[in-house]
């Protein structure tokens, strides 16, 4: 069955997703804690249909807690957090459930290291299809085909270079066609090659499968190129929210010590004298 | 009190644990293909272990008891004195640490290091419950190993024990049997055996995934969860094995 997310964003016009009227996920007045710190508050963003956003922020400014808040890994303290129009589920079946609408790029790929390529692919389309082992193989391979490892299929994730194996977690998260791609920090650990692959295939991807990406990552200058719309967190809020042209031109002190990679600013290099609210 | 509270929730937190395993225990055919490698890895490949070990702790039980039972002229019953302690104490309790110390410990290693590299967080990402792919065919598999190997140890141990007591020692084969036979009752020793096995396999599979399964993820994270995989199920064994030989043994 076609998730009804999905079957909209076929209509989506590629060209003008931040004009689109129903977003894709919203967080309204989010307030997101680990223990006892609170890692981001007031969190107001608005994701767009059928693009690619990139959430961008120095390591540990609370990019991965927003992406646990999206997957209903964490649940905010505060606000609300809609994924395809509806409230992220608290309970734990339903919660499953909207999962299988999501696909997600983990920084560590977490490839299953007893499976091959293949097997790992297959995970989730045996867990919740019920679909006869040669049509599973040639939807394996067809996945594979889309990241370009076909031949890689059956070979061990410890068999595989670091791009490679990305490329394959990649296949696995589109195992069941999710409408929603979330990427966390996808470049991290690549050379440049592989990170310029990656970055081709989420751009390629999103367009020819008629997705939604979110990119969250501290790759600046390797993301801006693909994005449609750019979230920049820093301080524990949002600090920009608009167009990669948005961003690249302001002269905001803080955006502008991030883009450059200024070793001090309004983040300081002696972290004794920051507040201590940063996080994962 | 704060230690006191803190082991109270931990063994809350273990029960959940527990019954979430029993719960995310479905006959899928993922299951029982995971289940049978997970035998394999965690049972056949103890086999070794435990073989070794039964051998050498029947040999042991054999010269101690020949020692005690000599004073009295009643070396001939030996094989009973070696039968029953086997299948009432020695055998599930030794066959559990031996478990514990090589499959335990792999188990809370695995999960750990799943932890560590994400693949738990990808699986519930994937909306595929990691408790079901991961827990459930690691603790079944303990749950069917345990008996079997038990069954290997005893037997290891009694052939071993026959070895010495009829070739070195040199008491009749004959008797050796028939003693054997007349001190060990199928039902009440041979039987309780295995169901005691059984509960330490599942109980030694449990802390280990609990403990794994929660490891921080870090390596240290993982080093720290297989050592006390290790000390805490071989603790709870012990005291499983008091209550159950005070309960069953008549």
């Amino acid at each position: 069955m076609t998730p009804p997310a999905q079957a909209a964003s076929f209509f989506v016009a590629d060209n003008d997703p931040v004009s689109t009227p129903t977003p894709i996920a919203r967080l309204s007045g989010v307030r997101l804690d680990r223990g006892p710190r609170t890692i981001l508050r007031d969190i107001d963003l608005v994701v767009p249909r059928g693009g690619v956003t990139a959430v961008l922020g120095p390591s540990g400014s609370g990019k991965s807690t927003l992406l646990a808040a999206l997957t209903g890994e964490l649940q905010p303290s505060a606000g609300q957090v809609e994924v395809f129009g509806q409230p992220l589920p608290r309970k734990h079946r339903a919660l499953l459930e909207t999962r299988k609408q999501l696909g997600v790029l983990l920084q560590g790929n977490g490839l299953l290291t007893d499976l091959t390529a293949g097997e790992n692919i297959a995970l989730p389309l045996r867990a919740h299809t019920s679909l006869p082992e040669p049509v599973l193989r040639q939807l394996v391979l067809l996945k594979l085909h889309a990241v370009g490892l076909r031949g890689a299929i059956d070979l061990y994730p410890r068999e595989l270079s670091g791009g490679m194996a990305r490329r394959v977690a990649l296949a696995r998260a589109l195992a069941l066609d999710p409408p929603l791609m979330i990427y966390d920090e996808p470049l991290t650990g690549l050379d440049p090659i592989a990170s310029g692959v990656i970055m081709e295939l989420i751009r390629r991807l999103n367009d020819t499968l008629g997705l939604t990406s979110i990119v969250v990552t501290h790759h600046v200058h390797e993301t801006l190129p693909v994005a449609d719309h750019v979230v920049v967190i820093a301080s524990g809020r949002i600090v920009f929210d608009g167009t990669p042209e948005g961003l690249q031109a302001s002269d905001d002190p803080l955006l502008r010590q991030f883009l450059e990679g200024r070793a001090d600013g309004p983040i300081p290099f002696d972290m004794a004298t920051a507040p201590r609210t940063e996080a994962a | 009190m704060s230690a006191i509270a803190e082991s109270i929730r931990a063994f809350g937190r273990g029960g959940l644990f527990a019954l979430a395993v029993l719960r995310a225990s479905r006959p899928t055919a993922t299951f029982w293909r995971e289940l049978v490698r997970e035998i394999y890895k965690i049972g056949a490949r103890s086999l070794p272990i435990i073989a070794v070990g039964g051998a050498f702790v029947g040999l042991s039980v054999t010269l101690l008891g020949y020692r005690a039972l000599e004073t009295y002229g009643a070396a001939n019953q030996i094989s009973a004195l070696v039968g029953l302690g086997l299948y009432r104490e020695l055998a599930p309790v030794l066959t559990a640490l031996l478990f514990i110390g090589r499959a335990g410990s792999s188990i809370a290693a695995e999960l750990g290091l799943m932890r560590a590299t994400d693949q738990i967080t990808a699986l519930g990402l994937m909306a595929v419950d990691p408790v079901e792919r991961a827990v459930a065919p690691r603790f079944w598999a303990a749950v069917i190993s345990m008996p079997l190997l038990t069954g290997f140890f005893c037997s290891l141990g009694i052939a071993a024990s026959y070895l010495e007591a009829v070739h070195v020692i040199g008491i009749d084969a004959g008797t050796f049997w028939q003693a054997l036979k007349d001190a060990v009752d199928f039902n009440d020793d041979f039987l309780v055996a295995f169901q005691k096995s059984a509960v330490f396999g599942g109980v030694a599979a449990l802390v280990a995934s609990f403990v794994g399964y929660h490891a921080e993820p870090t390596i240290e994270g993982t080093s720290v969860a297989t050592t006390r995989a290790v000390v805490n199920a071989s603790l709870l064994v012990l005291m499983f094995n008091f209550a159950m030989s005070a309960l069953l043994f008549k």
